[in-house]
Order: C-alpha cells, then structure tokens, then sequence
C-alpha cells in the first residue's frame, strides 16, 4: 500500500562534538509516506541525528541523501533543502514579534516568493484544521503552550515539505496539552507524511510509527515493526530501557518481609 | 618635525609636570567619590522608603542633576554661586561641589537599585530557616547588595576622572591645563608639541581608566552568579 | 534679574542651540551607524576587524570626549591633518558615541534567542533574511532604551564643543558673562536652553521604553510547561 521510494537515505553517519562522538556509523533509510519514530534514553543521540538531516548539525563523515540527491556534500544551498524538509522543535520558537498568521506567511512569502493572498489562504485552511483560526492575530505570547506547538507545526507545513522532523515537541507541554498536539501529530501521518518522529511518549509511538528505530549511544541498536518491539523486543538494551517505563507494585507482603 | 616634536615630551620637567596634572585630576575625582558614597549610601536607602514626600523630594534632585550636563553645574557653581552670594569660589572647590552633588545622586539611585534587586523570597527564605532581621541584613542582603553595587561603583569612578577633563574651562590646573602651559611655553621650539603632548593626555587617561573598568568588569563577572 | 537683556540676547542662544541641536543630531545618527557595525562585527566574531572594534571601544569609554577633541583640533594640525571645529566636534562625538550605541545594540543581539534562529533556518530563510526578519526587529527592542539614553548623553556631552571655539551655548553664555557681568541673566537662559532641549526627548524617550514594555513578546519559559 506504501510506495517504496527512498526519501531519505543516511549512510554510515559519524558525528561528533567537541570531541566526543555522539553518533557512530549510522544508517537509516525512509520511504516515502512512512513514520519514523526514533526512541532511546537521554543523550543517545536521536535529536542529533534529527537535527543533521537538516543541517541544523554539521556531520564528520557519511552522506545524507534526499530523493535521491546527495544534501552533504558542502556544495548543498541549505536554505533549499529546508523548504523540503519541516522542522518542529521542542520550544517551539515561534517569532515572538510576529502575529500568528504573520508567522505563518514569513516563510512562504520571503522563501517561497509566493503571492500574499494565495499564502494567506493556506494559511488559514490549516489554522481551521487544528482549530486555532480565531487566533490569527494574536501574539504567541498570547498563547498556551499546546496552541503554541500547534502553531508551529502548521508553520512547517507552509512551506509545503515532502518530510518532517519532530524533535520531542511534546516534552515542555503539560499532560492536558500533549494530547492535542499528538492528535495533529497523528491526523498528518493518516494523509500520507512521512515523518522521522522522536518521542518519550511510548503510547504515541506505538500508535502512529510504521517503524522504531531504538538508539543508545549513538548507534541503532533494534529497528522493526512497533507492536514487535514494544511486546517482545530483541535486544538487552531494548528491554532495559522499555523496563524503565513500567512500575512495579508495591505489595503489601513484599514490604513486611523487607521490614522483617 | 617629528624629533622637535617628540623631544617635548622629554625636556626639562615636562612630564613631571604633566603628571601633576594628572595628581590634580585624580585627587578631584577620589575626594569627590569618597564623599559622594559617604553621602550616597543613606541617600539611597531614603530613597527606598515609600513615603512619598522623600520619594517625589529625591526623585526631582536626581533627574534635576541627571539631566543637566555637567558642565552646565559647574558654570552655574563656578559663576553663579560667587555672584549670588558675593563669595570667590576657586575652580577647585566648585569642581568638588558639583561632583559630590552629582555622585551622591547616582550613588544613591544605585544603592537603591541595588536594594530593591534583591529579590523578596531571599528575605524569606532566611526567615524560614530561623534567621532574625538582623542576621538576614548582614548574612544575606548586604553581601548581595555590595556585589551589584560594587562594579557600578567603580563605573561610575570611571565616569568621574574623565569628567574632571571639564575643569579645565573653569580654569583648573590639571592635566590638559598643564599641556597647553608647556605647549605655549614651546611654541617655536616645538612646534609640533600639541600633537604629542594631547596625545599623552589622551593616553593617561586611558591607562587610568582602563584598568579600572577592567577590574569592575573582572567583579561583575565573577560574582555573576 | 535684567528681562531686557534676557529678550535682547535670547536671540543669541537660539541660534547656538540650533547648532548644538544640528552637530549633535548628526553625532548621534553617525555613532548609530558607527555603533550597529561595530555590534554586528562583534556578534559575527570577524577576525581582525572583531579586534580592531574591541580595541577602539576601548579606547573610546576610557577617555573623556574633550581630550579627543583637543587632540583632533589642536594635535592633528601639526601633522598636517586640519579639520574643521564642526568636523572636529562631529568626528568626536561619534568617535565616543559610536561605543556606547555599540554596546546597547550588543546586548539587543545577545538577547535573541538562538531558538529563533533555528526556527528560521529550518523554514529556509536565508543569513540576510533571518538578520533582517528575526534578529533585528527582536533586537532593537532591546536596545531602545539604551539607544534613547545614549542619544540623550551625546546631547549633553556637546556642551563641551565651546572648547573648540564652537559658538554653541556654552560659549554664548561665557562671552555673555565675561562680556556684561550679566551672570544670572546668562545662567538662567543658559539652563532654560538644555531643559527645553533636554525635557522634551527624556520625555520621549521613557514613553518609548514604556510603550516598548508592553508589546514586550513576553518571551515566557517554554520548558515551564505554560
């Protein structure tokens, strides 16, 4: 049902900052329509590897190549590549000093030279969508925080991407808010994205991703379908890290024998 | 030309002299200083209290100081005050006057800001733990006053040397005075002193005031935390 | 208090208050020039210019603007070099403003958040784009304030441009006092000059620190969850 074309493909990706090597010999590949979601335990890398297929970090060796056509090879104009390719992050950093809708059209408009009404039109299809086209004037300030990331992700679509990026977007939100974020999240996956998602929300995982992919230090350590992974996953490190997650009861007769 | 110019520097007590000149500079600016924080400490804390009398009465003195330039005070001291009151006030003492006027001003609106910084939980929080009123003045807040205060303080020293440059028009022996007396004294023999001899000027005060910004600079930082 | 006098020679005092408006008008406009170049070459970190800007801030806050002006129209003429007292007064008075308007744009460009960047980037604008779209807008409202303070500093620190044998009012009102004794008379016309000047732009200026508070984005914590 899913095409199978290459969308973005990474191969043998090494990174390191200041010395200390974040990721190590990393390949992945996308296809087109497909969810990604990337999950692993603090510092492991994952937002890194998001933030390469971008540009966002520089890489020391390996190739990242979009559609086909390699986008590391220092002769890329970043700036295009990015029309393609949507970021979301986890502060959602929407310009402060522009209304929502102006946030909307500064890309499209300054980018994208489209024209005014057409843009605004868009912009204002996709406000419906995720409920929030009464506040298209108003100021991010103005906003909550679960408004704000909604904002933010349909700022990304403006720019019409083939792929999107989501770095932890539901992190800094409170519990009440995640909920409608992960909805768009979810409602965007239904229409054919493809995504490279990362998340601590396992339920959100496990829902939407046609495929985990578990980092821990730096490499991928298990990949496969999310039910598999998540019942009985493969790997030591899979299992300890998803053990992590559940809480064990403390039994009244555990405790009096502690006590004894 | 550049050897006769060069050559003033160097001649007879000539840069003696000007380091005179920069003596009268740095005695004006530390006798003004020294008062101006004797005075501007208990102005400052004056001007936390919220009765309004002191409040408006203290607000106007300092945006009435603020706003003037300060050569402008000291025509008004120098001139002014010898011919309202029929006294004969030196270059000097009306350069002090001014001074004092002006840092007991700043001083005080930087103690006051210092003051009303710190935020209020820090009061809390020593009262929390058992503290008295006391002990909360002395252990917490005014530790934490005099480190914003301190860089400010010495900024505002900084600012104050190389105002006293301004003295020089009220007809103040100091260091710019000093170089035009050898200047003109040098006419033919050095024409090109003024080149040189500014140019020491220029450059005393800058190896004054250098040092002293970097330092506050240095205490800013380190107690940024 | 001679009101004659005052009426007679008032004339005298507009005059040089137009000039000490005009010189510092164009002093303040230079150094904010001055300044965003410096601010930008700092904020870039462009090797060797980003030194030779460290160094001329430096230079420039440690040293008072009446010596700068006595070497420029005194000392550069035995080099040869002669200027004008207005080009000395203007050269100088940019020379020290441009530092100060240097470091309140500087603390507008370090207030913008790298996430705003990022942001930026990732919907695809381009270096010149983020600078004009995100960074400066963001910034200058940071800065404002400074700026106001600045301009209103630069406009008191021409007082000392009579030195140079300006006719501005500092000079206007010496000639006055040596001239006819008429001390009170030539003070008090003296002060009323700056304050006309000088209320009317602190005026403005606190009005636009505070109209510049409230549109504050308001830039609130996004890891506090709000």
């Amino acid at each position: 049902m899913k095409e199978i074309s290459e969308l973005l493909a990474i191969s043998h990706l090494n990174k390191s900052y200041d010395g200390n090597v974040v990721l190590i010999d990393l390949s992945l590949v996308v296809h087109k329509g497909e969810v990604v979601v990337l999950i692993g335990p603090s510092g492991c890398g994952k937002s890194t590897l998001l933030r390469c297929m971008n540009g966002l970090e520089p890489i020391q060796s390996g190739e990242i190549r979009l559609d086909g056509v390699p986008i590391t090879d220092g002769k890329t104009r970043w700036s295009l590549i990015r029309q393609k390719i949507g970021m979301v992050f986890q502060s959602y950093d929407l310009f402060y000093h522009l209304t929502v809708l102006e946030n909307l059209l500064l890309g499209p408009l300054h980018v994208q030279g489209r024209k005014r009404q057409e843009v605004t039109a868009a912009a204002e299809k996709l406000l419906e969508r995720v409920g929030l086209l009464d506040k298209r004037n108003a100021y991010p300030r103005q906003l909550s925080g679960g408004q704000k990331q909604r904002v933010a992700i349909i700022r990304a679509l403006m720019m019409e991407p083939e792929l999107m990026l989501f770095d932890e977007v539901t992190a800094a939100l409170d519990p009440e808010m995640v909920r409608e974020v992960l909805d768009v999240i979810l409602e965007l996956a239904r229409g054919g994205m493809t995504m490279v998602i990362v998340t601590h929300e396992m339920q959100f995982a496990r829902a939407i991703a046609d495929r985990i992919v578990f980092i821990d230090g730096g490499e991928i350590v298990e990949s496969g379908a999310p039910d598999g992974f998540f019942t009985s996953p493969k790997t030591e490190r899979a299992q300890r890290f998803l053990n992590i997650f559940k809480f064990e009861e403390i039994k009244q007769e555990e405790k009096k024998e502690v006590l004894l | 030309m550049q050897d006769s110019g060069l050559q003033i520097l160097f001649q007879g007590s000539n840069l003696l002299r000007l380091f005179g000149g920069l003596g009268v500079t740095l005695a004006l600016s530390l006798v003004s200083v020294a008062l101006s924080i004797v005075l501007g400490v208990p102005l400052g804390i004056v001007m936390t209290l919220k009765n309004p009398v002191t409040r408006t009465l203290t607000r106007v003195y300092l945006e009435i100081i603020r706003i003037m330039p300060q050569l402008v005070l000291l025509f008004l001291v120098y001139f002014g005050l010898a011919k309202a009151f029929q006294i004969h006030l030196s270059g000097e003492v009306s350069a002090v006057i001014v001074f004092v006027l002006w840092g007991t001003a700043e001083m005080g609106d930087l103690v006051r800001g210092a003051l009303i910084s710190i935020p209020r939980h820090q009061f809390e929080s020593g009262a929390a733990l058992g503290m008295t009123n006391l002990m909360i003045y002395r252990l917490v807040i005014i530790p934490q006053t005099l480190r914003r205060l301190l860089p400010l303080a010495i900024n505002l020293t900084t600012r104050m040397i190389k105002t006293t440059s301004l003295v020089v028009l009220i007809g103040v022996v100091e260091m710019l005075k000093v170089g035009q007396q050898i200047i003109d004294a040098n006419r033919y023999a050095s024409p090109s002193g003024a080149f040189w001899i500014y140019g020491v000027v220029f450059f005393l005060y800058f190896i004054v005031c250098y040092p002293v910004s970097k330092v506050a600079r240095k205490l800013e930082s380190h107690w940024q935390a | 208090m001679d009101w004659a006098f005052i009426t007679k020679y008032a004339q005298m005092y507009l005059t040089a208050a137009g000039l000490t408006l005009r010189l510092a008008a164009l002093g303040t406009l230079l150094s904010i020039l001055l300044g965003l170049a410096c601010s930008l070459i700092l904020y870039y970190r462009l090797p060797v210019l980003r030194q030779l800007v460290s160094g001329y801030i430096e230079l420039s806050r440690n040293t008072p603007l009446l010596v700068q002006l006595f070497f420029l129209y005194f000392g550069l003429p035995k080099l040869g070099l002669v200027l004008s007292a207005e080009n000395c007064a203007i050269i100088g008075l940019t020379f020290l403003g441009g530092s100060y308007m240097a470091e309140a744009f500087r603390s507008g460009l370090s207030s913008v958040e790298p996430g705003q960047i990022e942001a930026g980037q990732s919907i695809g604008l381009r270096r010149g784009q983020i600078i004009r779209l995100i960074v400066l807008p963001q910034a200058l409202s940071v800065s404002i304030p400074a700026l106001c303070a600045n301009t209103i500093f630069l406009i008191k620190e021409t007082s000392v441009f009579s030195a140079v044998a300006l006719a501005d009012l500092m000079f206007v009102a010496k000639d006055l006092i040596g001239l006819y004794y008429k001390t009170d008379e030539a003070l008090l016309l003296l002060v009323s000059a700056y304050l006309i000047i000088l209320l009317p732009v602190s005026a403005l200026a606190a009005w636009l620190e505070r109209r510049l508070r409230y549109a504050g984005f308001g830039a609130s914590n996004p890891l506090s969850g709000q």
